[in-house]
C-alpha cells in the first residue's frame, strides 16, 4: 500500500508518496496512547508510547520428585506473551502532517488518550488541525525543556548517541562512550537563531546566552544573496563554493601571516571583506560558503566564550543547521578546534531531531516515571542515522527525504556499571570498532550475510507446530539482509559497528518476527545431555593431584566453550555430529603453550589465598555451564570463594538464561552436596546480568548484580567465550583480578589474533596497583 | 601610517615654528608636501584630511605644531606611491612609520614604487600606544573620551565625557575591517584575548552586495533610514511577546534576517531596511562577543575605537545599549573621538628623534 502525501501546503515535496506502508512506519498503533508532536520548521516527529505483545519462551522446571525417569526432559518450554513497553518516534516531513493524522485517526484504537503533547514552533499552526483530526487537546510545552528532556534520555539510554565528527578521517563518525554522568553539559541548539543552554542536573538547566546569528540568518541572509530558496539548496551551493573570493584573509592585508599573534594567512580577517573592496561579481557557492563560514565561526566562537566562562568541557550541538548536515558540522567542530585550540571538542547526537519529540513524550508520561527505567534502541525498529546530506549518494537521500523511525524498548530493569571497572569513562565495550576497520567491517558483515541462512533454518524449527512461522522467517530474512545492506553503506547507522551490535541487531529482528529463543529446544536437549554426565566428571576430577585438577578443570571449562551454535565453525559439526562429545572437543583445543597462556600465573595464584568472591560470566548452555564451568567453580566454593553467576535475562543463541540457570543449578545441587551447600549457604548466587545479547556490556549491567557485586567483595571477575571475553571486553581493564577464557571458534579471527582455528586465550590479568603491592 | 585592510590612516605632524633659518634650510619638497597637505581638506577623489580631529599646538620631540589625521582607502596606495615618488618623498632625511598588515605586504611596493624604506610596527602596540597619547594631550575643546548616558532610554540618552585617568584594565575593541579585542593591564602589558571576522568589512561588503551601494557613507546613510525588525525574526515574532521562562524580552532579535526565508517578505524588503538590518547585525554580534570576553577577562570598562564607529553613532548607541542592558548595568562603553587613527598616531610615536 502506498500511501500518497495529500499535501497542500505549498511545499517542495507534494509528489512524494510515502514509500513504506504506513502500517509499518506507525506501528502498534492500536495500543498506542501518550501521544507527544513536535513541528518544526520542516520536520514533524511524533511520538507515542505503546505495548507490544510478543512471544517469549518460558521454561518450567517438571516436578522431579515425583517420578524420575531417564527419557523425561528436565525442564518443559512454553510459549507465552508477554507485553513490553516501547517508545514509537517518527520523523516526516510537515507536508505528511494531515495525511499522518487521518491514519492515525483511523487506526487509534485506545480511547483513554485525551491529550497530545506539543512542541516546536510550528505546533500552533497546526494545533487546530491535531485537534479536529485527533479529537485530543492540544497541551503546548515549552521547547527549551522539551529539548533538554530529550537530550538527557538519549545520553543516558542510548550506547553511542554522541560522536565528534571527522570529515577527512576514515571513519567521519567517531561515537563517544555513554559517559556515567552525563551532567554538566552545555548544549549550543542552532534553530533559526541559536541558544546556549548549561545542563546541571535532570530538572537543573539555565539558558546562559545565546545569539541571533543563526540558521534562520544563513537561510534568509543566503536568500537574499544567492536567490536560492531552500535551506538544502544554499547548503549544496555551500559546498561548491570557495570562501577565499568574497572574504578578506590575514593574507590578503598581510601579504602572509600575522606572525607575532599566530594569525596564518589563511585565516579570515573580514567576511565578505573582498565585496566591500572589489567591484566584481561573485559566484552564488562562493557567497554561500563565505556565509557558511561567517555563521559557523561566529557561532563557535561564542560556544568557546560561554564553555569557558562556565567552566564546561562537553558542548554538545543541534537543531536544524546542523541535523546531518555533514557541511555543518565540519565547519562547527573546525571553529570550536580553532577556538579552543582543540581543548574542547564538538558532539553532535546521533537522535538530536528527536530530541524535541522525546522531551514532549516525557513530559506527558511523567505519571508513569519513565526516567525510572533502563531503556534500549531496538535495532529492527530503528532507521538508523541517515544524512541529509546533498553530497550523500541519492538513495539516502531519498530515504531521508521520507521517514526515518526511532523504537526504544523499556528494559524490566535499571542497568548501571560494573563497580569493578578501572575507569568507566574510558571503558569500552568492544574490542575492534568495524566502523574504523574496513577489513573486518567486509569479513563480518560478510559472516553474517554466509550465517543468514542457517538462522532461518534454525528459526522454523524452533516453531515446527506453526505452519506460518516459515513466512515469519522468511520477513525476518528480508528485514535483516536489509539492515546489513543498510550497514554496508553506512557503518555508522547505530552508532559504532561491532561484532556485538550485527549480533544484537539479529536478535531484535528475530524477536521483531516472534522467534524468541530459537534454540530453546536445542538448549533443553544439550542440557539433559551435559547432566547425565556431570556426576562422572565431577568424580574423575577429584580423582586427580591437585595441580593436575587444577589444568583439568581449566581445560573443561574451555573445551565446555567449543560447544556454541553461535559459532559457525561450530554449529557445522555439531549438526552433522550430534555424538561430538566433551572428550574429543578437550582433544580438539590447543596444545599448550596457548595462544594467550597466563595459565602459570593462574595456578601460582590459586596457591595463594583463595578469593574472597568471584563473579563469573556464563556463556552457552549444555556441556558448556554443566561440565566445563559446575565443576570449575564447585573447585572455587570448595577453596572458600563465594560465587555469583551472572547469565543472561532474556535468551541469544545458545546462551543459558538465568531463569534455565535456576533449573540447572537446582538439578546438580540435588546430585551434588557441594553445590547443595553452597546454595543453601548462600555462598553461591544466581543472579542475571540485564542482557539478551551474546555480547557483554559491563556499562550496562542489572542494578542488582551491581549490588550483589558490591555487597559480597567481588575480588574476581571471570568472564568466558568468544562473546564477551573476545568481540566484547578483550581490553577491558578491572580494578580486582580478573579471568578471561574463550576458544577462538572462527578462523578469520584466530588468524587476526595470530593463531589458528580452536586457539585458547587464557587471560589472567591482576590490575597494576595490586601488582605493587605483591 | 596606518595601512588596513580598507582604509589608509595616515597622520602628519607640522611644526608650526619654523624659524626662519630653518625655512631657507628646507628642502623644497618638504615645503611642498607640506603646502599639499595642509592647504587641502580632500586629495584626489577619496582622500579626506579630518579636520574636525586637528590637534593643534601639540609638543612633540621638543617641536610645538598641528597633528593632522587623513584617511583613504588601501585600494588607492598605489596612486599614493606613484604621488610620493612624484614629490620626492625619498629625498627628506625621515623615516616613514608604518603599520598595520599593508605594512608588510606593500613593503616591497615603497621601495621600488617610491625608493621609500619604511619602519615596520606591530599594529596592536602602535594602537595602544596612540590612545594612551591621545587621551593624554587632548586638554581643550571636545572630550576625547565619551559614554552615552542612559543608553537603554532612547528619550534621555546622551553623550558625556567619561575621565580615563586611570585607564587599566580595560577591554580594547578595534572595528575594521575585521574585529580585535585586546585586554589592556597596563601600559605595555596587554595580550589579544579573540578577534571576529564580522566586523566593518563584513557589514560594507554585504551592504554591498544586498544594495549595490559602494561606500562606507551610503551604507550608513541607508542603515539610518531602515528598519530592521522586518528583516530581522524577534523573540515576539516567534512568542508573542517576552520569552519569560528565559527572561527574553519581545524585542530582541531571535535571528538575524530569520524573516528573509521568506519570499514574500524578501519582496518587500527595501534596501534600507537591509543596511539597517545588516548594521544591526554586526554592531550587536561584536558586542555580544566584548561583553563575554569581559565576562571571562573580569574586566568593566570596553573602549571601542576603529573605523567602523566613524559618523556612526547608530552602532555607538546600540554597543552602549547592548552592554549595559545584556551586563545589568556592569559594563560601560567608551569611545574615543580620533576612532581610527590611533595605529598611525602610536607608529609616529615611534618615529627616531628626528633632531
Amino acid at each position: 500500500m502506498a500511501l500518497c502525501g495529500g499535501a497542500d501546503r505549498g511545499s517542495h515535496s507534494m509528489d512524494k508518496s510515502i514509500t513504506l506502508p504506513p502500517d509499518e512506519i506507525f506501528r502498534n498503533l492500536e495500543n498506542a496512547k501518550r501521544f507527544a508532536i513536535d513541528i518544526g520548521g520542516s520536520l514533524t516527529k511524533l511520538a507515542y508510547y505503546s505495548t507490544v505483545q510478543h512471544q517469549v519462551a518460558k521454561v518450567r522446571s517438571f516436578d522431579h520428585s515425583a517420578k524420575e525417569t531417564d527419557g523425561d526432559p528436565l525442564y518443559e518450554i512454553s510459549v507465552q506473551e508477554e507485553i513490553t513497553a516501547r517508545l514509537h518516534f517518527i520523523k516526516f516531513e510537515n507536508a505528511y502532517i494531515e495525511t499522518c493524522l487521518d491514519f492515525i485517526k483511523d487506526h487509534l484504537v485506545n480511547t483513554e488518550t485525551k491529550v497530545i503533547k506539543a512542541t516546536g514552533g510550528g505546533a500552533h499552526k497546526f494545533k487546530d488541525l491535531i485537534e479536529k483530526k485527533l479529537k485530543l487537546k492540544v497541551d503546548k510545552e515549552d521547547e527549551m525543556t522539551c529539548l533538554i528532556k530529550g537530550c538527557n534520555f538519549v545520553l543516558k539510554n542510548i550506547p553511542h548517541e554522541a560522536f565528534v565528527y571527522a570529515k577527512h578521517a576514515d571513519s567521519e563518525f567517531r561515537f563517544q562512550n555513554t559517559h556515567p554522568d552525563i551532567f554538566p553539559y552545555m548544549l549550543i541548539n542552532i534553530g533559526s537563531g541559536v541558544s546556549i543552554v548549561k545542563v546541571e542536573a535532570e530538572d537543573k538547566f539555565e539558558r546562559i546566552g545565546g545569539s541571533s546569528i543563526g540558521g534562520g540568518t544563513f537561510w534568509g541572509l543566503g536568500a537574499l544573496l544567492t536567490k536560492t530558496k531552500r535551506f538544502d539548496e544554499l547548503l549544496q551551493l555551500a559546498s561548491k563554493g570557495q570562501h577565499t573570493n568574497v572574504d578578506m584573509l590575514v593574507k590578503d592585508i598581510y601579504g602572509g601571516a600575522y606572525g607575532s599573534l599566530g594569525l596564518t594567512g589563511d585565516l579570515i580577517a573580514s567576511s565578505f571583506g573582498k565585496s566591500a573592496t572589489t567591484d566584481k561579481e561573485f559566484s552564488k557557492e562562493d557567497m554561500a560558503k563565505s556565509l557558511l563560514h561567517m555563521i559557523s565561526n561566529d557561532i563557535g566562537q561564542l560556544a568557546c566564550l560561554y564553555a569557558k566562562l562556565h567552566n564546561l568541557t562537553r558542548v554538545y550541538f543541534g537543531g536544524f543547521f546542523i541535523r546531518g548536515h555533514p557541511v555543518t558540522m565540519h565547519t562547527i567542530t573546525y571553529s570550536i578546534n580553532f577556538f579552543t585550540k582543540g581543548e574542547v571538542q564538538a558532539l553532535f547526537l546521533r537522535h538530536e531531531g528527536y530530541l524535541g519529540a522525546i522531551g514532549a513524550f516525557l513530559k506527558g508520561a511523567e505519571e508513569d516515571n519513565p526516567n525510572q527505567y533502563s531503556w534500549e534502541e531496538n535495532y529492527a525498529g530503528s532507521s538508523g542515522l541517515m544524512s541529509v546530506s546533498p553530497e550523500l549518494n541519492p538513495v539516502q537521500r531519498a530515504r531521508s527525504g521520507t521517514f526515518d523511525m526511532l523504537e526504544m524498548d523499556r528494559l524490566e530493569r535499571q542497568l548501571v556499571n560494573l563497580p569493578l571497572l578501572q575507569d568507566a569513562t574510558s571503558y569500552i565495550p568492544d574490542t575492534v570498532d568495524l566502523t574504523e576497520d574496513a577489513l573486518a567491517r567486509e569479513y563480518w558483515l560478510y559472516c553474517f550475510e554466509e550465517a543468514l541462512d542457517g538462522v532461518v533454518k534454525r528459526a522454523i524449527a524452533s516453531q515446527k507446530d506453526q505452519p506460518e512461522a516459515v513466512e515469519r522467517a522468511e520477513k525476518f530474512r528480508q528485514k535483516y539482509r536489509h539492515k546489513l545492506q543498510t550497514l554496508r553503506h553506512q557503518p555508522f547507522a547505530y552508532g559504532s559497528l561491532t561484532v556485538r551490535s550485527l549480533l544484537d541487531t539479529r536478535e531484535h529482528c528475530l524477536n521483531e518476527f516472534n522467534f524468541p529463543d530459537p534454540y530453546s529446544k536445542i538448549k533443553q536437549k544439550e542440557n539433559d545431555m551435559a547432566l547425565k554426565y556431570y556426576l562422572k566428571v565431577v568424580k574423575s576430577v577429584e580423582e586427580l593431584s591437585w595441580e593436575q585438577r587444577q589444568f583439568t578443570l581449566a581445560k573443561g571449562l574451555l573445551a565446555g566453550n567449543v560447544f556454541d551454535w553461535g559459532a559457525k565453525a561450530v554449529s557445522d559439526v555439531l549438526e552433522s555430529d550430534p555424538e561430538f562429545g566433551f572428550e574429543q572437543a578437550k582433544q580438539q583445543l590447543q596444545e599448550r603453550p596457548w595462544l594467550v597462556d597466563a595459565y602459570n600465573q593462574w595456578i601460582e595464584r590459586l596457591k595463594g589465598p583463595p578469593h574472597k568472591c568471584a563473579l563469573f560470566f556464563v556463556d552457552n548452555s549444555g556441556i558448556d555451564i554443566i561440565l566445563g564451568v559446575f565443576p570449575f567453580i564447585r573447585e572455587l566454593l570448595i577453596r572458600g570463594t563465594e560465587v555469583v553467576l551472572a547469565s543472561n535475562s532474556g535468551p541469544a543463541l545458545n546462551d543459558v538464561t538465568n531463569s534455565e540457570l535456576q533449573i540447572l543449578t537446582e538439578r546438580i545441587a540435588a546430585m551434588d552436596p557441594v553445590i547443595h551447600a553452597a546454595l543453601r549457604e548462600d555462598r553461591l548466587a544466581l543472579v542475571q546480568n540485564g542482557s539478551s545479547s551474546p555480547c557483554l556490556d559491563l556499562s550496562r549491567l542489572d542494578k542488582v548484580l551491581a549490588t550483589v557485586i558490591r555487597e559480597r567483595g567481588t575480588d574476581l571477575v571471570i568472564i568466558e567465550g568468544m562473546g564477551r571475553a573476545i568481540h566484547t571486553n578483550y581490553y577491558a581493564m578491572l580494578s580486582c583480578e580478573s579471568l578471561k577464557l574463550a576458544v577462538i571458534k572462527n578462523s578469520w579471527l584466530a588468524e587476526r589474533l595470530g593463531g589458528k582455528i580452536f586457539s585458547v586465550v587464557f587471560k589472567y590479568e591482576v590490575p597494576s596497583k595490586a601488582q605493587e603491592q605483591h | 601610517m596606518d595601512i588596513g585592510g580598507t582604509l589608509v590612516k595616515l597622520v602628519y605632524f607640522e611644526p608650526k615654528d619654523i624659524t626662519a633659518e630653518e625655512e631657507q634650510e628646507e628642502v623644497e619638497s618638504l615645503k611642498s608636501i607640506r603646502r599639499y597637505l595642509t592647504s587641502h581638506t580632500a586629495y584626489g577623489k577619496t582622500g579626506i584630511r579630518d579636520v574636525h580631529l586637528e590637534l593643534s599646538d601639540l609638543i612633540l620631540w621638543g617641536r610645538k605644531g598641528n597633528l593632522h589625521f587623513i584617511r583613504f582607502p588601501t585600494h588607492e596606495l598605489p596612486a599614493f606611491l606613484l604621488m610620493g615618488r612624484d614629490k620626492h618623498f625619498s629625498s627628506l632625511h625621515t623615516t616613514l612609520c608604518a603599520t598595520g598588515g599593508g605594512a608588510f605586504k606593500y613593503e616591497d611596493d615603497f621601495r621600488t614604487m617610491a625608493n621609500l624604506q619604511l619602519l615596520k610596527l606591530d599594529e596592536l602596540d602602535c594602537l595602544i600606544k596612540g590612545v594612551m597619547y591621545i587621551y593624554s594631550v587632548v586638554s581643550s575643546g571636545p572630550p576625547e573620551c565619551y559614554y552615552f548616558e542612559h543608553p537603554t532610554d532612547p528619550e534621555r540618552c546622551e553623550q558625556k565625557a567619561y575621565n580615563l585617568e586611570d585607564p587599566y584594565p580595560l577591554l580594547l575593541v578595534n572595528i575594521g575591517s575585521g574585529v580585535s579585542i585586546l585586554a589592556v593591564y597596563s601600559k605595555d602589558n596587554y595580550k589579544r584575548v579573540t578577534g571576529t571576522s564580522l566586523g566593518g568589512g563584513t557589514f560594507l561588503g554585504l551592504c554591498c552586495l544586498l544594495t549595490g551601494c559602494s561606500t562606507f557613507e551610503e551604507a550608513l546613510a541607508m542603515a539610518t533610514e531602515g528598519e530592521s525588525t522586518c528583516v530581522d525574526k524577534l523573540v515576539r515574532d516567534i512568542y508573542g511577546g517576552d520569552y519569560e521562562r528565559f527572561g527574553l524580552p519581545g524585542w530582541a532579535v531571535a535571528s538575524s534576517f530569520g524573516n528573509m526565508i521568506c519570499k514574500e517578505k524578501r519582496d518587500s524588503v527595501s534596501k534600507e531596511d537591509l543596511a539597517r538590518a545588516t548594521l544591526v547585525t554586526i554592531t550587536n554580534n561584536i558586542g555580544s562577543i566584548t561583553r563575554m570576553c569581559a565576562l571571562n577577562e573580569n574586566i568593566e570598562r570596553v573602549v571601542f575605537v576603529g573605523n567602523f564607529l566613524r559618523v556612526n553613532t547608530l552602532s555607538m548607541k546600540l554597543l552602549s545599549y547592548a552592554l549595559d542592558y545584556w551586563s545589568k548595568g556592569q559594563l560601560k562603553a567608551l569611545f574615543l573621538r580620533h576612532e581610527g587613527y590611533f595605529g598611525a598616531v602610536g607608529a609616529l610615536l615611534e618615529l627616531p628623534n628626528p633632531s
